[in-house]
């Protein structure tokens, strides 16, 4: 007879071991599908991985988006406020950052503060877009995932109504986009060649700072406490509302700075483009991290391969489609090998 | 047009638009009253509607009538949201993880399936399913002003839309009135009291929240083979339906006959896009487009305010695990 | 012994984490008589009860019902198709349904639910035994004493012939008790057999036919009620002497008032009304108690002092300033120890290290840091913690899920003391710990009011309101029914306003 028992605490290299093991079963899986509906699937690996280690710039681009908007999602997930709106948090500083860098006074459109000011903005209005949520559910405790998942749709078509419309730039020759930002908006790439940029060191230093005060501050420690229980929390005198508040802020003002490095070092003005599904990615990353933050810093690099590939993959004659399945699947086989680490597993004799 | 006519259309148009909303929101009413949340709708309406686009571009090739091969594709999309559904079951209810989570799980998955599926065996990107359902005309004789334009809105419908009034009795039936509807609601407000007499909480709930899969797959599929869709399959189109099922569920407060007057009102919602254009009333898309979301976000707020503290009407064991020698 | 209807033999049960709650345990129950199941908390009487209603798997030993021994499948649906059911100390109720929903949950061979039927059945039974239960009233808005006859009607109504108690007299008062026990025995008559699990003796020994002791696991003894007598229980029970002795010296001068509560008015989470107009005052060096049937405000009260609960009327007084409306941080800073009724949900973060839990009330303080948090001072505060209450823990950085009930509530208690507080408001204290831990809460306890602190000891047990108060204060549906000096009550005096009389005040 099997039995299964709780564990009562976990071995380190479980923690580790579960989620590489579950990347591993879900790029089978995948793999497998591709197989059964008569795709080559040898290639579909050597692409995904192959061309990432080529195109290594690339990847991080992703990486550097994935990082800031991972640390994001963390910090409301390690309170267990569920904020599922990253996507649109981003597009809102995306917005805030551009309507900065397109309609600064003269005198700031040349200044080393422009980039400063843009992405003080998106942080701004990525925060309060995230408070839209998670006011709502700090008061009147109004689901939060809903609203904030809702939230994306209405920011995707915000960003949409402003690059067909009022924003739609005169040197955009009817392109739905914005005319370029000056070049104090930009910011610059590492190399003489490839986009890799320096808003890789915001996204690292991003990393360690939240390292230290979400593992090591005041704050973290309320956190974490507030993520254990909210009784637990309140007997020991700490603020619910004012900590989800704070949370989300940060947590939507991060998602807009991605926005804002992303505008300003990617696409030096506003358009449509966006892959609304990168609230999801990221969440798969910290579900993988287990809310960790150096770890994200890790598994960003890996998500971002697998983001990249998206959009390498057709060129190799292979669906884009598997790496959001793919996606999908290794967030379902990690939450599913948790149990490994949560339970024992034991064969007993009757 | 006068404006009877445009109230009869704009009505008919968010009958139709509520209909998909409607099955999705039932199946979850069923699946959270058993005491488990899948917030994965959203993936099982994907996976509903590419179920019943292949499978409707297939049946129909075969020349087979068209009503009959409906009914077979409405059956399939039940069935394939059942399935994925059982993702959902097995790793909550077996494998005991976080509901929340597995439901993202489920939607994120759900959709990448279902576009996958959809690039490999859709190789005409601008195929159409052109055998729909037709709209059955009940109340066409009818020459009342109002009453004619009201009955006609809610009675010339298709097939979709009188099986969705019927489930509303139907689940609104088995909940309350029914000896298993009885058990279904026990074991998900206590858990404990139910097995202590004998129902069997996870098989159970294995299969509620395999009806309710089966509920947003149909729901999803209504989206392809309705007489009001256009008969196409299309990355995104399930534009958020399945989140907003989950809030009519709150908004319902879990109760299949306020469920429909909400599914309505989210489809006026979403009927305004197309019928504020036709009409001039506005024509910027983008502003009407945001309009469902922004109703829902605002339902959703007024009835968590209104409501009394804590009591909205949620099963009180919703995504609470339950396990018998837990200690 | 052909009229045994249960048998148990040789039983053992282990949890997950190795904890045996059973082991070589037997048990025989006749037809048609009580027989009570009498031992501490943890030790093992409601682990057996769920063996026999198929709640639970023992790991070893048989099982009899009727002569026949069970095999195979057994659940609580064979449970009680055998006859066998359980009135739990939760009660399985669903509390949104009526009663004849409740009778109806779990009957799968008719489509519709029929109420009619249902409720001239529960009526029949309710006249049979003097059960008085209207079936179309819901359950939330019944007393926890109707609830509970709800509870056996239900396992009537399933054919129950043996009903098992689980606790039954510790949410009654006295009147109630009485009652109860007058209900079950009429059900004898009918050749109904009752087992019922409690720990306390003058119970087992006013109402019970036969009594089994238990001790740790153990099935230590059988006896006839008619030949024993409390000393002799009291010595199985805890395999030592019983000394029902005050545990504070009356030495202690009375200090100035610490708190005062003048008409205090609170609701409880569903709006009502769960405090009616309470006063009273404690000063330092003196322990006040609160007694009373749990669920009359006592929740609450540790609530509105604490800072968790908005007062709705009244004033509270913590020395000489205003309390009333400060937040749980400012009462915090005031140094107002608070040891809550839930360790688990309120008291401690299960799955956070016991580092993390010790600086629950001081994180704030310089001591641990400023923006960052110093994590050596934190871990020597925890150590000294462990060290001065000698708690068993692997190491200091281990989460304190994998402690044990004593060992957890004395983590709260050296938190809760280790910068000397004023106040000291305690819940159940000592609710389902171990002989041991009991004794070392209380001297605790003890030591703090000898300092000169004052101590609000809610409690459910009056021996241990007669052990360890100066005054006890009587709560009943949220008004203080009487004050009194403890050593002069009388235990009929305590349950007379437990069920509702007007006391005295002293």
């Amino acid at each position: 007879m099997i039995k299964v028992e709780k564990r009562l605490e976990t071995p380190k290299y479980l923690l580790i071991l579960t989620p590489i093991v579950s990347v591993l079963v879900a790029l089978m899986f995948s793999a497998i599908l591709l197989l059964v509906t008569g795709e080559d699937a040898a290639r579909a690996m050597n692409t995904i991985f192959g061309g990432s280690l080529i195109n290594w710039q690339e990847v991080l681009v992703n990486s550097v988006t994935l990082m800031i908007l991972s640390i994001g999602v963390a910090v409301a997930f390690k309170m267990v406020v569920w904020n599922i709106g990253a996507a649109g948090q981003m597009m809102i500083g995306m917005i805030c950052a551009a309507g900065v860098a397109l309609f600064a006074p003269i005198a700031l459109r040349d200044s080393i503060f422009l980039i400063p000011i843009m992405a003080v903005a998106a942080v701004i209005g990525g925060g309060l877009w995230a408070l839209i949520s998670g006011g709502a559910k700090a008061i009147w405790n109004v689901n939060e995932v809903i609203t904030s998942l809702l939230l994306n749709y209405v920011a995707l078509y915000i960003l949409q109504f402003l690059v067909f419309g009022p924003w739609k730039g005169v040197t955009s020759s009817g392109f739905p986009q914005t005319d370029p930002f000056p070049a104090a908006a930009k910011i610059p790439a590492i190399f003489e060649t490839g986009r890799l940029h320096y808003g890789l060191f915001v996204a690292l230093a991003i990393i360690i700072i939240f390292y230290f005060l979400l593992n090591k501050s005041r704050w973290g420690y309320e956190i974490r406490v507030i993520g254990e229980g909210r009784n637990v929390a309140r007997y020991g005198g700490m603020s619910l509302s004012k900590n989800i508040i704070i949370a989300m802020f940060i947590s939507g003002g991060l998602a807009g700075l991605a926005g804002a490095i992303h505008v300003s070092a990617l696409e030096g003005r506003l358009s449509p483009h966006m892959n609304t599904d990168i609230g999801y990615t990221a969440i798969i990353v910290v579900w993988l991290s287990r809310l960790h933050p150096l770890v994200i810093g890790i598994v960003s690099v890996f998500m971002g391969a697998l983001l990249f590939a998206e959009t390498n993959l057709p060129a190799a004659g292979i669906p884009s489609e598997i790496a959001k399945l793919l996606q999908g699947s290794i967030l379902f086989f990690v939450i599913a090998g948790d149990f490994f680490s949560r339970y024992k597993v034991k064969y007993v004799k009757e | 047009m006068n404006g009877l006519n445009i109230f009869q259309d704009l009505l008919a148009s968010a009958v139709a638009m509520g209909t998909p909303i409607l099955f999705t929101a039932l199946g979850e009413i069923i699946t959270e009253k058993s005491g488990v949340q899948n917030l994965g709708l959203e993936g099982m309406m994907y996976i509903g509607a590419i179920t019943a686009f292949l499978s409707g571009l297939a049946l129909t090739a075969t020349g087979m009538p068209a009503l009959t091969a409906m009914i077979l594709v409405i059956i399939f999309a039940a069935l394939a949201g059942s399935l994925i559904a059982l993702l959902h079951a097995y790793v909550c209810l077996s494998l005991r993880a976080n509901q929340i989570v597995s439901g993202l799980a489920l939607a994120i998955f759900g959709t990448g399936l279902s576009y996958y599926l959809g690039k490999v065996f859709i190789t005409d990107a601008t195929a159409i399913l052109n055998d729909r359902l037709t709209r059955f005309h009940f109340a066409d004789g009818i020459d009342i002003p109002f009453v004619g334009q009201l009955l006609r809105a809610f009675l010339n419908q298709d097939l979709l839309v009188y099986l969705a009034y019927i489930m509303v009795f139907v689940v609104w039936f088995f909940i309350y009135k029914t000896q298993r509807g009885l058990n279904l609601r026990a074991i998900g407000e206590n858990p404990g009291a139910a097995d202590a007499v004998g129902v069997n909480v996870k098989l159970s709930r294995y299969i509620y929240v395999m009806i309710g899969g089966a509920f947003a797959g149909v729901g999803g599929s209504a989206l392809i083979i309705s007489a009001s869709s256009v008969g196409q399959w299309g990355q995104g189109m399930i534009a958020g339906r399945g989140w907003i099922a989950i809030a009519l569920v709150i908004f319902a407060r879990w109760n299949p006959k306020l469920v429909i007057w909400g599914a309505y009102l989210f489809g006026i919602a979403m009927a305004l896009e197309s019928r504020a254009q036709i009409y001039g009333w506005f024509d910027n898309i983008f502003i009407l487009k945001m309009i469902p979301y922004i109703v829902t976000i605002l339902v959703l707020l007024v009835t968590f305010i209104f409501s009394k503290q804590k009591d909205i009407g949620e099963p009180e064991s919703l995504s609470k695990p339950y396990d018998r020698e837990e200690r | 012994m052909s009229n045994a209807v249960v048998e148990m033999k040789n039983i053992r049960k282990v949890f997950p984490g190795g904890v045996v709650a059973n082991d070589k345990v037997d048990l025989t129950i006749e037809k048609g008589e009580i027989h009570a199941l009498l031992g501490e908390n943890g030790a093992g009487k409601s682990t057996l009860m769920n063996i026999l209603t198929g709640l639970y798997r023992q790991d070893d030993g048989e099982l009899f019902v009727d002569g026949q021994k069970i095999e195979g499948k057994y659940g609580p649906k064979e449970a009680i198709a055998k006859g066998i059911g359980m009135v739990h100390q939760n009660f399985r109720l669903v509390k949104p349904f009526t009663v004849s929903e409740n009778m109806a949950l779990g009957t799968k061979d008719k489509f519709l639910y029929d109420g009619k039927i249902i409720e001239s059945k529960i009526e029949e039974i309710s006249k049979k035994f003097q059960l008085q239960i209207s079936p179309k009233a819901k359950i939330w808005q019944l007393s926890i004493g109707e609830q509970q006859r709800v509870e056996i009607i239900k396992m009537l109504y399933r054919g129950a012939q043996i009903l098992i108690m689980d606790e039954p007299t510790a949410v009654l008062t006295p009147n109630e008790v009485k009652g109860l026990f007058d209900i079950l025995k009429a059900m004898t008559k009918e050749g109904i057999s009752i087992i019922f699990i409690t720990h306390k003796m003058h119970e087992v020994l006013s109402y019970a036919d036969r009594i089994t002791v238990l001790r740790g696991g153990f099935a230590i003894k059988t006896l006839n009620a008619k030949d024993t007598n409390d000393r002799e229980l009291a010595d199985l029970m805890v395999g030592r002497q019983l000394d029902a002795k005050r545990m504070i010296a009356d030495d202690v001068p009375l200090g100035e008032v610490v708190l005062k509560l003048s008409d205090v008015r609170a609701m409880n989470d569903k709006g009502l009304l769960a405090l009616d107009n309470v006063s009273f005052e404690i000063r330092g060096g003196e322990i006040l108690g609160i007694a009373g049937v749990a669920g009359n405000g006592q929740k609450e009260l540790s609530e509105v002092i604490t800072g968790l609960r908005k007062v709705t009327a009244g004033k509270i007084m913590f020395k000489n300033d205003d309390i009333t409306k400060e937040s749980v941080q400012k009462i915090i800073d005031r140094n107002v120890a608070f040891i809550p009724e839930d360790r688990h949900g309120m008291g401690l973060a299960n799955n956070l290290p016991a580092t993390d839990n010790a600086i629950l009330k001081s994180y704030r303080n310089k001591r641990c840091g400023g923006i960052l948090m110093n994590k050596k001072v934190v871990d020597e505060i925890t150590q000294k913690m462990v060290d001065d209450f000698e708690i068993k823990i692997p190491n200091i950085h281990c989460n304190v899920k994998l402690m044990s009930g004593g060992n957890l509530q004395k983590l709260i208690l050296a938190r809760e003391t280790f910068d000397n507080p004023e106040l000291i408001i305690a819940v159940y204290p000592v609710r389902g710990l171990d002989v041991g831990a009991i004794d070392y809460v209380h001297q605790k306890l003890a030591e703090e009011r000898k300092k000169g602190k004052a101590v609000l000891l809610i409690s459910e047990d009056l021996e241990e309101i007669y052990k360890m108060t100066d005054r006890v204060a009587v709560l009943y549906e949220g008004k203080v029914m009487g004050i009194v000096k403890t050593q002069e009550a009388s235990i009929n005096d305590l349950g007379l306003m437990m069920a509702g009389a007007k006391g005295s005040e002293a």
